[in-house]
């Protein structure tokens, strides 16, 4: 019997949630079992599945018990169904029920809101996979195509602690989406994923790094803000998916960084001073730090489209609810009901970009954002360092909020990086200097050539300070299986 | 801030170069009529329509663009409804608007986009101009409604486009703008789905959105272009209108308003708001009728059946949204009953044609107007007066009616007959689907068929009383007492309970999906509409987007 701490491993899935003993649920996540096999012998990573990966799996939901590494074919990974140990006597943090006992069932009156917060979050996570499936073919070391594989194999598991929610809590509606889950694919025209971002195409390793940075980042701020939710098992599920996205975080920043380490010591070496010379730096096989911006433009002005509309009923209405909270809502110190609270947002008047206060309930999508912006100024900053260190004048920025949008107050208009509206000719002469254009592409592909000996990297990125699970330079993180 | 209490005069005279919400492509026999809200572009301040919602602005505007297609478009045998915008076809009614609306606001808005829909497809039946709807993106509420008037609806299978009535769930109000209706009655969706259809907020996608016969196919984004393209292609080719005639241009009507006189050239409307009414008086023709269908379509809009039609159109829409303590409207007509009659002749001769087609529908609208318009109206059948034919269904719609007897002393005007005419015995039908004149004879075909003899024949007071065709017939010593005191009583009643008395009466006899979206759908939206649950500080209208929910009253009524 499990007390929720430890993973009961002896059936098909293993799970922290009892299912020996709930037929119904076990039933249906073991009829939907093959169809997620299928998908990832269909959509999983191409070309790698008989290797052995030295991957992490998780033997408990305690710090200490969930980073078990091992080798591992990933069609056989053990994905499982883990939540954090329950809070005894939580609450329902925020919004009208705030202080009531949290639900630890589905209450009839949220039930259509949290089953659409659970499919489009779950929606996410097998298309990460899809995206990044052609990667492991140009990996530039064992070791980042262990990281790339880690990366995909939890993205599945946390498809799988939506399937179960979907499973448990919402019936023949719920196994029906948790159905469509498998269907749709990630830039099909015809059963595309429901999110913008995530039907671009993450065609190489900058754009992997980049979209783990950003767009894994907008699901760790979705997370933390659902890891409140007032109804239990959707913040269990989240608050444990949280601790395997640090890692897709760690993966997305490092790799960023070791991108533009081996940039500035190239430059370096060769004596280059000015990293605006494109020409000179990509001679050296690095890639040059303004495309590097370009790179950071286009995933940060995408993910920004995730956060939806600055003002935005359903979230108002999701919180007062209880179903989805802030941004670590328990450290925050107000009424957590804000219903006359108000929020600064930016908005799109007369084709001016303006600060108005709007009701704090309906400007969540934008605190959130806002929440997201800071927080990724961290690796920024970090990037910045490595650069400053080396002795480099050029800073790597993240581009205004109203850059490149399709979605919200900005869709409307064109801006540029720094927030100065453009008309729709001054956009299309200038796109180039903002976005990433063929010619960079094309340079950017030529790097992606796959190195496979162990302890060795590609030209263009620097090793890792450390190695994962500790583990020495050269130590094999694939074994490659063709 | 109170749409009506600001009385920002309302004017329902646009053309597309004024259009800031809808644009027309073409593209030979298929014309697009694209709708792509302008968020700024509300009537009046104080809301955003966001996400291709509207307001009664947007709706203006698409009225007129249907009507525009017909008159002016020969050519175009179908018209496809979509929307301009990437991400959402249309999210209906905008709900700040509502929230902010007059009782009274909602209802004239909600009845002016009931009679738009209907008159779309009165195109599809009539007019041979048959509207399909593209759905891509969420059709919510009354951007379902809105493709629920569309004989073929296509929605788009990205696994994101839907169609929903969230109303009920989301706002607490009723899909009213015949959402209801349309589904059960033209579409024929089986009760209990359209039940649990109506109560998912999120509303249906894909296969069982045709399961359920919500829409008519599902495409996949791949093939959406070419089959939306084929399918329009398809009905524009079962057309019967001329695809190589020129249209007519509707030209800007023309209309002074001074003080409480509005002056159009066939229409003359004199407000008197210490006695709470509006005396609308209608000229008949001056000129004679065309030659021949040519000289018709030469004239235009200015020829006399089509030109009458939209003044009074434009009076009754002008009076009912922006007079609306003017409780009474007395119509009157002045002219020679035998050219109205020239008219309706020349109209019947050439029937088939698609310009007399459009104008014979166009005037049974109109008329369509004034049985569903919450005024009182009497008719005053005087000397000098032609209540021939088309312009006697002006009497027949009337609640009631007097007819002035014998002579007036030192007048030389003629003296007041009625004539009937063969349009008054099947071009105009009711919403309900029978003729005035059926209606109004509903418990006596005897009635009926005797005044089917008197086609023609000037009727005068005596002969029109013993007929039953008027209410009321007095001669010169009565006549203005007891007209004086008819109106000034009338005037006196509770507009409520006058309202739901006229609505009451004027619809004897079968049921429509028409009359049920009017005598039903809207009678239970307007009740709804004053109830706390919806309308309150605390209901659910004024919550919605504060993401604070209702508080509703739980006891059925």
């Amino acid at each position: 019997m499990p007390d929720g701490m430890t993973i009961d491993y002896d059936g098909l899935i293993p799970n922290n949630v009892d299912l020996a003993t709930d037929q119904r649920v076990r039933k249906a996540l073991e009829t939907w079992h093959p169809g997620y096999i299928d998908w990832w012998k269909d959509m999983g990573p191409e070309g790698f599945q008989q290797s052995l990966v030295y991957l992490r799996t998780a033997i408990g939901v305690d710090p200490k018990g969930w980073a078990k590494f091992d080798y591992v074919k990933m069609p056989e990974y053990k994905w499982g169904i883990l939540l954090a140990p329950a809070a005894e006597g939580r609450t329902i943090p925020f919004g009208k029920h705030k202080g009531e006992p949290a639900w630890q069932d589905v209450p009839g009156e949220y039930r259509a809101m949290l089953r659409r917060l659970i499919v489009v979050q779950g929606d996410t996570e097998p298309a990460s996979v899809e995206q990044q499936r052609h990667l492991g073919a140009t990996a530039p070391s064992l070791y980042d195509m262990r990281n790339l594989f880690q990366v995909n194999v939890e993205e599945g598991r946390h498809l799988w602690a939506m399937v179960y929610l979907l499973h448990k809590y919402f019936g023949a509606d719920g196994r029906e989406e948790a159905e469509e889950l498998l269907q749709r694919r990630s830039g099909n025209q015809d059963t595309p994923r429901m999110l913008g971002a995530f039907n671009e195409a993450t065609p190489d390793w900058l754009s992997f790094f980049m979209f783990t940075y950003f767009t894994d980042r907008d699901g760790k701020m979705q997370l933390e803000a659902l890891a409140q939710s007032g109804f239990d098992p959707l913040s269990r599920t989240c608050r444990f998916m949280l601790t395997e996205e640090a890692h897709h975080m760690f993966v997305g920043d490092s790799g960023v960084q070791r991108v533009v380490e081996r940039t500035v010591q190239a430059m370096q070496q060769a004596g280059i001073t000015d990293p605006t010379d494109i020409a000179s730096v990509r001679a050296l096989g690095v890639i040059d730090l303004p495309t590097i911006q370009k790179k950071m433009n286009l995933h940060f002005s995408l993910t920004l489209d995730l956060f939806g509309n600055e003002i935005s009923t359903n979230a108002a209405n999701a919180f007062n609810a209880g179903i989805k909270g802030r941004y670590r809502e328990d450290k925050l110190d107000d009424d957590h009901a804000l219903i006359d609270a108000t929020y600064p947002v930016l908005r799109c008047i007369d084709g001016q970009i303006v600060e108005q206060q709007a009701p704090a309930l309906s400007a969540l999508n934008m605190r959130l954002r806002d929440d997201y912006v800071k927080d990724c100024e961290s690796g920024v900053g970090r990037w910045n360092r490595v650069i400053e260190k080396a002795g480099f004048g050029f800073r790597l920025k993240l581009p205004h909020v109203a850059f490149n949008r399709a979605i919200g107050e900005f869709a409307a208009i064109h801006a540029d990086t720094e927030g100065n509206l453009l008309d729709g000719t001054a956009w299309n002469e200038r796109k180039g200097a903002f976005l990433p254009d063929d010619a960079d592409a094309a340079y950017i592909s030529s790097l992606m050539v796959p190195v496979h000996e162990t302890g060795k990297f590609a030209s263009w990125i620097a090793p890792p300070r450390v190695g994962i699970d500790n583990k020495p330079g050269d130590f094999e993180y694939v074994q490659i299986v063709q | 801030m109170d749409a009506m209490a600001t009385r920002t005069l309302i004017d329902f005279r646009t053309d597309p170069t004024c259009y800031k919400h809808w644009r027309i492509e073409f593209d030979g026999p298929v014309a697009h009529l694209i709708m792509d809200v302008d968020p700024n572009g509300g009537l009046v301040p104080g809301y955003e329509l966001k996400l291709n919602s509207y307001d009664l602005g947007v709706d203006i505007e698409l009225h007129d663009a249907v009507q525009r297609l017909r008159f002016e478009h020969p050519e175009v045998g179908a018209v496809v409804l979509r929307s301009g915008k990437d991400n959402v076809f249309c999210a209906g009614a905008n709900i700040r608007m509502l929230g902010q609306s007059s009782h009274g606001h909602k209802v004239n808005f909600c009845k002016f986009t009931n009679e738009t829909r209907l008159s779309i497809e009165d195109a599809t039946e009539n007019s041979g101009q048959t509207y399909l709807c593209a759905v891509s993106g969420p059709a919510a509420g009354g951007g379902y409604e809105l493709a629920l008037t569309a004989s073929h609806i296509m929605l788009i299978d990205d696994r994101k486009s839907s169609v929903s009535l969230p109303e009920l769930p989301l706002l607490a109000v009723l899909p009213g703008t015949g959402g209801l209706t349309r589904m059960t009655d033209k579409r024929r969706v089986r009760r209990d789905l359209a039940d649990v259809f109506c109560t998912t907020e999120e509303g249906v996608r894909g296969k069982r959105a045709v399961a359920w016969r919500l829409v008519d196919e599902v495409i996949p984004p791949s093939a959406w272009a070419e089959t939306v393209a084929k399918r329009a292609r398809e009905a524009a080719a079962r057309s019967d209108r001329p695809r190589d005639a020129k249209g007519i241009a509707l030209t800007s009507l023309e209309r002074r308003i001074d003080g409480g006189s509005i002056r159009y050239l066939l229409v003359s409307v004199d407000c008197d708001s210490e006695k709470r009414r509006a005396v609308i008086t209608v000229h008949g023709p001056t000129e004679p009728v065309p030659d021949s269908v040519d000289d018709a379509v030469a004239q235009g809009a200015e020829i006399w059946p089509l030109a009458m039609a939209r003044a009074l159109d434009d009076a009754i829409l002008h009076l009912r949204l922006n007079e609306p303590e003017l409780g009474l409207w007395v119509f009157r007509t002045e002219g020679d009953p035998a050219a109205v009659l020239a008219y309706d002749a020349f109209l019947e001769t050439h029937a088939t044609h698609w310009l007399i087609r459009e104008t014979t529908h166009f005037i049974k609208r109109v008329l369509k107007r004034i049985d569903v318009t919450s005024r009182s109206v009497v008719a005053l059948i005087e000397p000098g007066s032609c209540f021939a034919g088309t312009l006697a269904e002006l009497a027949f719609a009337a609640d009631r009616s007097a007819i002035f007897a014998g002579e007036a002393s030192g007048d030389n005007k003629p003296p007041a007959t009625l004539t009937l005419g063969a349009a008054n015995f099947g071009t105009y039908p009711m919403g309900n689907g029978l003729t005035r004149l059926q209606t109004r004879f509903l418990g006596e075909p005897q009635s009926l068929a005797k005044a089917q003899t008197a086609i023609g024949a000037p009727l005068d007071a005596e002969a029109a009383n013993d007929m039953g065709l008027v209410t009321f017939a007095y001669d010169a010593t009565d006549w203005a007492d007891e007209i004086r005191i008819m109106l000034e009583e009338r005037a006196s009643f509770s507009p409520d309970s006058l309202t739901g008395m006229e609505a009451n009466l004027r619809f004897p006899g079968p049921e429509t999906m028409e009359t049920r979206i009017f005598g039903r759908l809207t009678a239970w939206q307007n009740w709804i509409f004053q109830r706390p649950n919806a309308v309150s500080a605390t209901g659910a209208l004024q919550r919605y987007g504060t993401g604070q929910q209702a508080d509703f009253d739980r006891n059925r009524v």
